[in-house]
């Protein structure tokens, strides 16, 4: 009586067990999305939509080459990609009920607002799910700057790093030999370089150092410095942190040396568009520039008999063991709140952003920086003597971004708006001007808190 | 004792009634879409913490602390819009009165001298404003060049902030063909006779245009004066792309701007409102902004509507 009891038992037994056996092995093949948060099947046939701000011809066909690549191991995943999308546009479709799956940005500004909003959904789960350890895989800077307190709504997708180019005729015209490595080198070396018209305007300028000159802005050159923005109290600590003082004080120093900011500025109201042939750098406005290292792949194309050579950008003097460092930024790219299809995203994100051949070939195409060690060690861009001191400078433990806000980048701007005014001498006291800026910039922070 | 009203009068009034919400459907269904719900939506909004993503969270009046005692631009919007409306109105009233009288006095070549005028009205915003700041462009603009060629100096124009708005009104004034039109069509409405008569009694070039042309124009000049304050208002693409053009800074995805550029002196109330609703995500405070701006606008408009009696005169 009891044996085919439990004989039945048994069978019941070996029959969930199976069925168990074969659903989670069913889910571990289909990469079924259990504890992500996503309810789709990443196996099954599905279409996603990437929004990206990539807008040049040469860059998006870039990416529809990776989205190729993509489907030769996904075909059931079909990807619509949307250029030219920047964060204002990217945030009105977040919150809509049909917007991107996949979303990126150009600018890590925006992350805290991302995150903290929950606009971006946090991919620790992802990650944990397909066995990536963030930290084995990419470059500390960059993972610092794709979370905010602690959640990780982004991953790097490629990086910029920020340094020095310099025309090598005009220095060879001058008789200097190297780029300068120190910032008294610099002003000195710029003011050797600057040329003047017989009425007394500039005719080629040493630098541009005023905060419009295009990527000569507060946050980019003042990373020499290695400033903290933020103190350990979490408020605005601009004028407390000596270095924006320095950075301020210098700054001034440099621009009285190029000829005065009225005189730059009208000079540089005749530079042609940045991101053109007209470049102030390409056409030989200006004997030096900072600018990032995407810069390398417009002269090829646009000014191919320019020789030109690239360095870190020099470091305060007190700081000279500091040199090689510089502004790190990046593409953080991430899965919408708004996708209905976050584990098939997450099959892109993750192809996007580790696949080691996909990562390398979408930066040599580009010229932007990799992004994971095993890129790092294997782009072909390191035997690029333009592109190479970039990866240096994204290797250099000295290199430092600015701080992800809950109120994305308005701090920068309202600091970049101070700056302006410093420069055009409308500031009497940098202290007292620097202890302003950080009470507006916490007023901010606690207006955006939540 | 009030007599009973028949059912069929009732039915016929009702009938009339319902006839009378139909034909004022339309409107009544736009001003109910396109102004109370935003308008009541604007001002819950701004007493709210709402990033677009999340659902609005209430907080009191922080966002109009915010805006009065925190927010460092309100002041400097303030102003620019101020000298917009104080200066660019008028002289684009007056401008455009003076190309309508030079059109309809014109004995020949009038049709062309108006189509001149006219065209540039018709020009895109956005492409007419990059014109403009090529063109004076200090550093290699012709008109500085021609400038510089009379001895006459350096000006900064769209990269100086002391020029920055007059040159706005530059643009403004040249895209004047708007008003030169609805001129015409009120100077050539003043009855000739009145001309005749006035001439008759000896009456100047002066107390004609004074005496007859005035009087008979006056609500024209009101509407192109209210109409202006409310554009001038409103004003943000001008104003957005010259400093856009001007700075270098396009805001391409990566980059920062801060619009107003240069020194804050193109900066405007709508421009802010964009900035705190779609840059910062900030829609509380953005929803102060345009309360604060339909406001203004109400105000100035209601106040030139109590002067009309006296702008029209005793008829």
């Amino acid at each position: 009586m009891h044996r085919p009891r439990f004989r039945r038992s048994r069978r019941l037994t070996a029959v969930l067990a199976s069925t168990a056996a074969a659903v989670l092995l069913a889910a571990s093949c289909s990469g079924s999305s259990e504890g992500t948060g996503a309810d789709d099947d990443p196996g099954k046939k599905a279409t996603i939509t990437f929004w990206h701000g990539w807008s040049q011809d040469h860059e998006v066909e870039a990416i529809n080459q990776l989205i190729a690549k993509f489907n030769a191991t996904h075909p059931n995943i079909t990807v619509k990609a949307t250029p030219n999308v920047t964060d204002d546009k990217l945030v009105q479709g977040v919150r809509s009920k049909n917007g991107p799956d996949v979303v990126s940005s150009f600018t890590t500004d925006n992350v805290g607002q991302f995150c903290s909003s929950g606009g971006w959904v946090d991919l620790a789960p992802f990650l944990a799910k397909s066995g990536i350890d963030p930290a084995a895989t990419f470059p500390k800077a960059t993972l610092d700057y794709t979370q905010f307190q602690g959640k990780r709504c982004a991953l790097p997708f490629l990086a910029d790093a920020y340094g020095l180019y310099y025309n090598k005729d005009m220095f060879a015209a001058a008789g200097i030999t190297a780029p300068p490595k120190t910032m008294s080198e610099f002003k000195a070396t710029a003011a050797k370089l600057q040329q003047y018209n017989p009425d007394g305007s500039i005719k080629v300028a040493g630098v541009m150092p005023t905060f419009h000159g295009y990527e000569f802005t507060p946050a980019h050159a003042m990373a020499q410095w290695g400033p903290s923005y933020v103190g350990p109290d979490g408020k605005s600590n601009l004028a407390t942190d000596p270095r924006p003082e320095q950075f301020l004080t210098y700054h001034k120093e440099l621009v009285d040396a190029l000829g005065g900011f009225d005189k730059l500025e009208k000079f540089r109201s005749g530079f042609g568009d940045e991101f053109s042939a007209q470049n102030p750098f390409q056409v030989g406005q200006v004997a030096m520039q900072l600018d990032g290292e995407w810069r390398t792949a417009s002269i090829a194309e646009e000014a191919p008999d320019l020789k030109y050579g690239t360095a870190p950008l020099p470091v305060p003097d007190d700081q000279a063991d500091k040199y090689g460092r510089g502004y790190l930024t990046g593409t953080v790219i991430g899965i919408a709140k708004s996708s209905h299809r976050q584990a098939a995203a997450w099959e892109f994100v993750k192809f996007l952003t580790t696949d080691t051949d996909a990562v390398n070939a979408f930066a040599a195409t580009i010229h932007n920086v990799p992004t994971t060690f095993a890129a790092l060690a294997s782009t072909p861009l390191a035997n690029d003597e333009h592109f190479k001191p970039f990866l240096d400078i994204f290797k250099s433990p000295h290199s430092n971004t600015t701080p992800a806000s809950i109120n994305g980048g308005k701090y920068q701007v309202t600091f970049q708006e101070f700056c302006y005014g410093w420069e055009a001498g409308r500031v009497p006291d940098l202290k007292a001007g620097l202890a302003g800026v950080d009470r507006q910039i916490d007023a901010d922070t606690a207006q955006a808190g939540r | 004792m009030t007599a009973a009203v028949p059912p069929a009068l009732r039915a016929q009034r009702r009938r009339r009634t319902a006839r009378t919400v139909a034909f004022l459907s339309p409107w009544l269904i736009g001003f109910a879409v396109f102004f109370a719900y935003p308008l009541g939506a604007t001002v819950y909004y701004s007493f709210t913490r709402y990033d677009l993503i999340n659902p609005p969270e209430w907080v009191g009046l922080q966002n109009w602390r915010y805006v009065f005692r925190d927010y460092p631009y309100l002041d400097k919007a303030l102003r620019n819009t101020l000298w917009l409306v104080a200066i660019m109105v008028p002289v684009r009233v007056l401008f455009g009165l003076g190309v309508g009288m030079i059109a309809v006095r014109l004995r020949r070549g009038a049709n062309l001298f108006r189509t001149l005028c006219y065209l540039p009205f018709l020009a895109p915003p956005v492409a007419a404003t990059i014109g403009f700041v090529f063109l004076l462009n200090p550093a290699t603009g012709p008109f500085d060049q021609f400038l510089a060629g009379l001895g006459l100096g350096d000006v900064g124009w769209f990269n100086d902030p002391q020029w920055a708005k007059p040159a706005l009104t530059v643009l403004a004034v040249w895209g004047v063909g708007d008003l030169m039109v609805i001129f015409v069509a009120a100077l050539v409405d003043v009855p000739r006779e009145q001309y005749e008569a006035a001439q008759l009694d000896g009456a100047g070039a002066w107390q004609r245009f004074r005496y007859v042309t005035w009087p008979a124009i006056t609500p024209i000049v009101l509407f192109a004066v209210v109409t202006g304050v409310i554009q001038t208002m409103q004003y943000y693409t001008q104003a957005m792309v010259a400093g856009k053009v001007a700075s270098g800074i396009v805001g391409a995805p990566g980059q920062s701007f801060e619009p107003g550029y240069p020194d804050g002196s193109t900066l405007t109330l709508p421009q802010l409102v964009y900035e705190e609703g779609f840059s910062t995500f900030d829609t509380g405070a953005a929803s102060v902004l345009s309360l604060i701006l339909f406001g203004i606008a109400m105000t100035v408009t209601a106040l030139l509507m109590r002067r009309r009696a006296g702008l029209l005169g005793d008829d």
